[in-house]
């Protein structure tokens, strides 16, 4: 491969293609590095700063920052892994995350982020915010106590679905999921099939009467830590 | 030389945690081999005795009484435990935390389509412990050692943090054994 980019991430070799971000060439490498906004078939929003990684030293988002020959990337530093455990700890004080009877629990990928950072409490005080939920739609739901305004939704309604259902509005804490609606999402165009439903991390946007079919010790996140999907191609990489 | 002595209470808790002590089944008679309890509802010891090494806490605090036995413990257990969701964030009791209080009380003994209370009076007592304007988890009130987060947090993980911690080890315990449900 002549067009090749050689850059390192955490002193290993990795090659990756013009054009693609740090993100998108450890992925291909099998190098896990934690998000939470970044899926790989929407618009990087580069908005959770999860995957925040040093670049020559330099703090970047690995989601939206290019690959370029020779950089050096940390990734799984002790300094790195601690400021991703301030941001996901901040997200859980932040909202109301009652992960006893969420829905989303076991497949929800900020409680994963938790698990495989291993937080057992947030450091920070609750804030225990009011937060509202619109059940209004016949086949979906928004309880915005557990969203994490990571901006799928926005960004899966606009350029998936065409239908720029979701918004977001209001600044700093006052900031929200809105609908693109007089007031309520069963004024929405939303349809269950629509892959904005599809792409929420948590138990924000959900589906109605499918909850909790997927007994405990069988989710998602029971036994394997998020990333492993990512990790288990590192072995595979090596081969080609 | 004597046993250390582990203490444990449910503040605003639904016992589900302590059942989750219970749950290590035949390994209580090992655990009784290591220590002794103290105050707590395991034995119905109701007062301090002396000095705990352990203390675990279920649940957080709802009510003036809450409060109070959490510093009664802080102040007998070299090592505090906030064991289970509820003591970690406040669980289910802090979902009352985005309305006022007052709202919560007329709904339960007034407006609930439940309630039957024809002189419509709001429990008062001065024998009754005082409601918080919040339900606050533990470590908003006194400084926490150890979180041990689930809705309980399983047996497995009860038992190895204990053994751990009488055996002055590092608590270390695998990723299954760290869930918040
Ligand atoms: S969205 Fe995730 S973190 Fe929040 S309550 Fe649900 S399972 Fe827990
Ligand atoms: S509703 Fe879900 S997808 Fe949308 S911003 Fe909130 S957390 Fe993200
Ligand atoms: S995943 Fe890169 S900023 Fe969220």
């Amino acid at each position: 491969m002549s067009d090749a980019i050689t850059f390192t991430i955490d002193g290993k070799t990795v090659r990756g293609k013009p054009g693609q971000t740090i993100m998108e060439a450890a992925d291909e490498a099998g190098i896990y590095i934690p998000r939470l906004c970044y899926l790989s078939h929407l618009a990087a929003h580069g908005s959770c700063r999860v995957c925040t990684v040093q670049v020559n030293g330099r703090p970047q988002t690995a989601c939206t920052q290019p690959i370029a020959e020779g950089m050096t990337v940390e990734n799984d530093t002790e300094a790195l892994r601690q400021v991703r455990r301030d941001i996901v700890e901040m997200l859980f004080v932040e909202g109301n995350h009652y992960c006893m009877f969420c829905e989303a629990s076991g497949n929800c990928e900020l409680q994963a982020l938790a698990y495989r950072l291993g937080i057992t409490a947030p450091k920070y005080p609750y804030m225990f915010p009011s937060r509202d939920v619109d059940a209004s739609h016949p086949d979906i739901f928004i309880d915005r106590n557990r969203c994490v305004l990571c901006g799928r939704c926005v960004s899966a309604s606009r350029d998936l679905d065409g239908k720029t259902v979701f918004e977001f509005v209001g600044r700093g804490p006052d900031k929200r999921i809105a609908v693109n609606a007089e007031a309520r999402l069963s004024d929405t165009e939303l349809d269950i099939t629509d892959q904005a439903v599809e792409v929420c991390p948590v138990g924000a946007i959900l589906k109605k009467r499918v909850g909790y079919t997927v007994p405990i010790g069988q989710r998602k996140f029971d036994h394997t830590p998020i990333g492993s999907d990512i990790e288990a191609r590192a072995a595979q990489a090596e081969e080609n | 030389m004597a046993k250390p002595k582990v203490a444990t209470t449910s503040l605003a808790g639904c016992f589900g945690c302590h059942m989750s002590i219970l749950d290590i089944d035949e390994r209580i008679l090992d655990l009784i081999e290591l220590v002794d309890f103290d105050k707590s509802p395991v034995d119905d010891i109701k007062t301090f005795t002396g000095r705990c090494a352990i203390g675990l806490i279920e649940g957080g605090c709802s009510n003036d009484e809450n409060v109070h036995v959490l510093q009664d413990f802080r102040k007998h257990c070299d090592v505090l435990i906030a064991l289970g969701d509820c003591a970690t964030m406040g669980g289910i009791p802090a979902m009352r935390n985005t309305l006022p209080l007052k709202e919560c009380l007329d709904e339960a003994y007034l407006n609930g389509p439940t309630v039957y209370n024809p002189d419509r009076c709001i429990p008062n007592d001065a024998e009754l412990p005082l409601l918080l304007d919040k339900v606050y988890p533990v470590q908003h009130v006194v400084k926490i050692d150890y979180f041990l987060p689930g809705c309980p947090p399983s047996a497995d993980t009860i038992w190895q943090t204990l053994v751990a911690l009488l055996n002055n080890k590092p608590l270390d315990l695998p990723y299954e054994l760290i869930k918040y449900d």
